[in-house]
């Protein structure tokens, strides 16, 4: 038994090295001042300093792509959340062959690659003449979220007892009140990761983005470095965006599953 | 009660606007010619044409490659995950979603640099390893999360009948463990016929797979030829996911974090 756990951890390790190598890569290089990845050049911080005081060539490019992608991703995840749970209230409540429908209709985003999701969005926007930018970047990635904040927040539906929400009602709560104050709270959770899923998607999506931005110069970060890398020689200073973006990441996923571990060994307690 | 389902109307006007219509785009631009009339050429041209045929088939021997690959190392690493006589900590867990969340192209850019640096030749050899990086959380995630959902008792009652440890593996994890096995190939497989931009960096654009012809025609306002493309790629997803029985996603994808 104990040689068979020795050799349990030793693959889950050797898997994780090779996983994180090449981020292990970019961190590392991260803190050097050549323009290459893989070129060492003695211990610096001076992309890091580039970065935040903004001295770096075609600084203006880098940070409106992180911007756009900041917005676009806030926007969009928070249209998917108000959608989708609304979305996945109606569906529940929904029975029979209706029900059927919405969960194939949900399905179909998730199945689709992303190629597929921008093609399609692309020659929907072009045969109705609506002009590609901001709107329809954001549009798409709605359609690509919507779907993960649906079956997110379906299952806290099912752990929902069915009768409270009546119940506010019969106690005089209009509608809106009843959803404000009884359902949302006991949604949250399952809204809360299906904000997250979307938002993290949105940030990291590039093909959906790469078809519906049109042709007046939206970039956001994958985009941008899509081009850039193209264009032959990745601009330096994204090492240390990429790498502080890890760094955040990390931070709040360990975050959210050491608090929902904490809470699930409250709850069992109880 | 009935009041309720309706909210679900909003978002069904969503889905035909953003979703289906899209799709009906791709079938109408696959069929029609650049003056909109309708014709089959497009598909035909498919069909006739050498090179997108072998890109065609090399993209799907290569996802096929990449998703054995990914099984492969993924199974066993979701096995020991799942199992708490194992594996105790959440957090290992996590570390192996995270990748998930690092953006993908950069995350290539530096597989490739990698290659280069450690003297590797850009080529096929390295698109299967960057594929395989890239896609392995996808695969291991729906196992795990199947694994772990998995009564043990089932194995545990194997065991007390009399079946050894690789009789249960066999006769009862297996087979209980595969809803989630094809979740990971249906995370796995499509998304790796119709990748672009990490083909070509992982190997210097020496390699193209299918996804990067649609996106040069598109590109090349060769709408109707993309759009035919697509309508190919399309069929192939409708085909695997009846297949495989479309009401497994719904489970395997709830709850990602």
């Amino acid at each position: 038994m104990q040689a068979k756990k020795v050799f349990a951890k030793a693959y889950l390790w050797l898997v994780l090295i090779v996983l994180y190598a090449p981020i292990l890569f970019i961190v590392i290089f991260s803190f050097t001042e050549a323009k290459s990845l893989g070129n060492w050049t003695g211990f610096s911080t001076q992309l890091y300093q580039n970065l935040f005081n903004g001295s770096m060539q075609n600084s203006s490019g880098l940070l409106a792509a992180v911007k756009n992608t900041l917005v676009i991703a806030v926007i969009a995840a928070l249209v998917a959340t108000i959608l989708g749970t609304i979305a996945a209230i109606g569906i529940y409540h929904l029975r029979g062959r209706k029900k059927q429908v919405m969960t194939f209709l949900n399905n179909i985003p998730m199945i689709n690659p992303d190629v597929i999701t921008g093609v399609s969005l692309f020659l929907l926007f072009v045969f109705i003449g609506l002009s590609q930018g901001y709107l329809t970047v954001i549009l798409a990635h709605i359609s690509f979220c919507t779907p993960y904040v649906v079956l997110n927040v379906m299952p806290k539906l099912r752990q929902l007892n069915p009768n409270i929400y009546e119940a506010a009602l019969d106690l005089g709560a209009t509608p809106a009140q009843a959803l404000r104050k009884v359902l949302v709270p006991a949604l949250r959770p399952g809204m809360i990761s299906g904000f997250i899923l979307s938002f993290t998607m949105s940030l990291d999506d590039f093909a959906v983005t790469f078809f519906t931005r049109g042709t007046i110069g939206l970039d956001t970060l994958s985009t941008y470095i899509y081009a850039d890398a193209r264009k032959g020689g990745l601009t330096p200073e994204l090492k240390p965006l990429m790498s502080i973006i890890f760094l955040i990441i990390l931070i709040v996923l360990l975050a959210i599953n050491i608090r929902q571990s904490k809470q699930e060994a409250n709850s069992s307690k109880k | 009660m009935n009041k309720r389902s309706s909210w679900a109307l909003p978002y069904f006007i969503f889905l035909v606007l953003f979703v289906v219509l899209p799709l009906v785009m791709i079938l109408l631009y696959a069929l029609q010619d650049g003056s909109g009339h309708f014709t089959l050429a497009n598909i035909t041209k498919f069909f006739t044409d050498k090179d997108a045929l072998s890109t065609f088939a090399l993209s799907i021997e290569v996802a096929i490659e990449n998703t054995l690959l990914c099984i492969l190392i993924g199974y066993p690493a979701a096995y020991i995950l799942a199992d708490n006589k194992l594996n105790r900590s959440a957090v290992t867990v996590v570390l192996f979603i995270l990748p998930m969340w690092i953006n993908a192209l950069m995350r290539t850019l530096a597989t490739a640099e990698l290659f280069n640096m450690a003297g590797i030749p850009l080529g096929k050899g390295t698109l299967l390893f960057g594929m395989c990086y890239d896609y392995l959380p996808f695969m291991i995630y729906p196992i795990y999360n199947q694994l772990a959902k998995m009564d043990k008792s089932y194995g545990e009652a194997a065991q007390d009948l009399g079946a050894t440890p690789g009789q249960v593996f066999r006769k009862v994890t297996l087979p209980l463990s595969m809803p989630g096995v094809w979740s990971g190939v249906m995370m796995v497989f499509m998304p790796t016929v119709s990748t672009f931009a990490i083909s070509e960096f992982l190997t210097n654009n020496k390699i193209k797979l299918f996804g990067t012809i649609i996106q040069e025609n598109i590109n090349n306002s060769m709408w109707n030829y993309g759009a035919a493309l697509s309508l190919i790629m399309l069929i192939i997803i409708a085909l695997t996911t009846v297949l495989q029985g479309s009401d497994q996603t719904e489970e395997a994808n709830g709850g990602l974090i």
